[in-house]
């Protein structure tokens, strides 16, 4: 039975050999996709490469797809899986300072590794601007501590908030995201024919 | 020098191809570990052990600092999200070298300083370190790790990350066009 950690199937200590592995396969996946380049990312924000929103979407229904199916196959506890409780008013403007570091520092904190590791100095000055902001926020929590609270609801899922079957959600995710490709796609062919270049 | 000149870096994957390698990548972390991707945490403990080991005290007052110091038997970086930044450096390098994309620079537009760049990407790194654990996680944690479990909170983080990044765009422009 899956998640097999959970299961104990192994120790604590090979579950971190395992996170080395997977953390290995990620960073490969995120230098193949040109994520370890900040004017790759930050031309999604221009509309002439949109590869962040591509790559994203597919990789977001890939899994989901997955977990539907392994739990539907009942290989899969699926309330084993560790997922945050929402605080939804805190997490959107977490988010709002996300896509402002986004656009502001080129890279997301995943991506900033990989290019830090392939030689990118801009890279390397961000993951210090990262301990600086969580430094901050650490220093500051005590100050917002009751917002950072703030409209809790626990461990929600969209089906569960929209009252839809888990099937139907993830359909009309898969809809919006091969919806969201074809934009893409014509979006990507409009801006390059106005910049006289290609997506790439 | 000379092997920089000889070897042409190699054009990035189809991103379609990429985006289902990434998934089956978190897809393998949620069916063996029970838990998906995340960066910014392992920055969280080292800020966490940095506070802790000049003012143990004040440290030991905060909620934050405490969640990633855990409990004092078990050392804070003997954890998934470590271990796994660990991974990202070592893969992204293997890529970077096999595709001959292995360079020391800077990435920016063609109309603004080095100077100007490294502190902007400064700035970028605070908003996304602040932001980061507002909302309880960054892209990989949120964004993708959320997203794929259909976390509402992760797809309301995912919706602000987008909306702000596209309204910030035009005034950084000149960082990138």
């Amino acid at each position: 039975m899956m998640p097999y950690f959970k299961f104990d199937y192994f120790s604590v200590d090979f579950s971190l050999v395992i996170a080395f592995v997977i953390g290995i396969a990620f960073g490969f996946v995120l230098e193949r996709g040109g994520f370890g380049n900040a004017r790759i990312l930050a031309a999604q924000f221009y509309f002439s490469n949109m590869r962040v929103l591509k790559v994203m979407f597919t990789a977001i229904i890939t899994a989901a797809i997955g977990l539907f199916y392994f739990t539907w196959m009942g290989w899969l506890d699926l309330s084993l899986v560790y997922t945050t409780d929402t605080f939804l008013i805190p997490q959107i403007i977490g988010g709002a300072f996300l896509g402002i570091g986004f656009i502001v520092g080129g890279y997301c904190p995943g991506t900033s590794f990989v290019s830090a590791s392939t030689g990118r100095i801009d890279g390397m000055v961000y993951i210090l601007g990262i301990f600086f902001g969580i430094f901050v926020f650490g220093e500051t929590l005590p100050l917002f501590e009751s917002f950072f609270n703030s409209t809790p609801m626990g461990r929600v899922t969209l089906n569960e908030f929209f009252g839809l079957s888990h099937g139907l959600t993830l359909f009309l995710v898969v809809l919006m995201a091969l919806g969201a490709f074809a934009a893409a796609e014509w979006g990507e062919k409009i801006m390059a024919k106005k910049n006289g270049r290609g997506a790439e | 020098m000379t092997k920089e000149k000889t070897y042409e870096p190699k054009p990035y994957s189809n991103p379609y191809l990429v985006g289902l390698s990434l998934g089956l990548v978190l897809l393998a972390a949620f069916l063996i570990m029970g838990r998906g991707l995340g960066a910014s945490g392992a920055v969280s403990t080292a800020v966490a052990v940095g506070v802790s080991k000049v003012a143990p005290e004040h440290a030991s007052q905060n909620n934050f600092y405490k969640e990633y110091l855990g409990d004092e038997a078990a050392n804070p970086f003997k954890d998934w999200l470590v271990f796994q930044i660990l991974g990202v450096i070592v893969g992204g390098f293997i890529s970077g070298m096999l595709t001959h994309r292995v360079k020391v620079t800077v990435e920016k537009g063609p109309n603004i300083s080095v100077r100007n760049r490294l502190i902007l990407a400064f700035v970028g790194g605070g908003f996304i370190g602040f932001g980061a654990k507002m909302a309880r996680g960054c892209m990989s944690g949120q964004a993708l790790t959320g997203g794929a479990f259909l976390n509402l909170g992760s797809w309301a983080a995912m919706m602000a990350i987008f909306a702000a990044a596209y309204g910030v765009a035009y005034f950084v422009r000149r960082q990138w066009l």
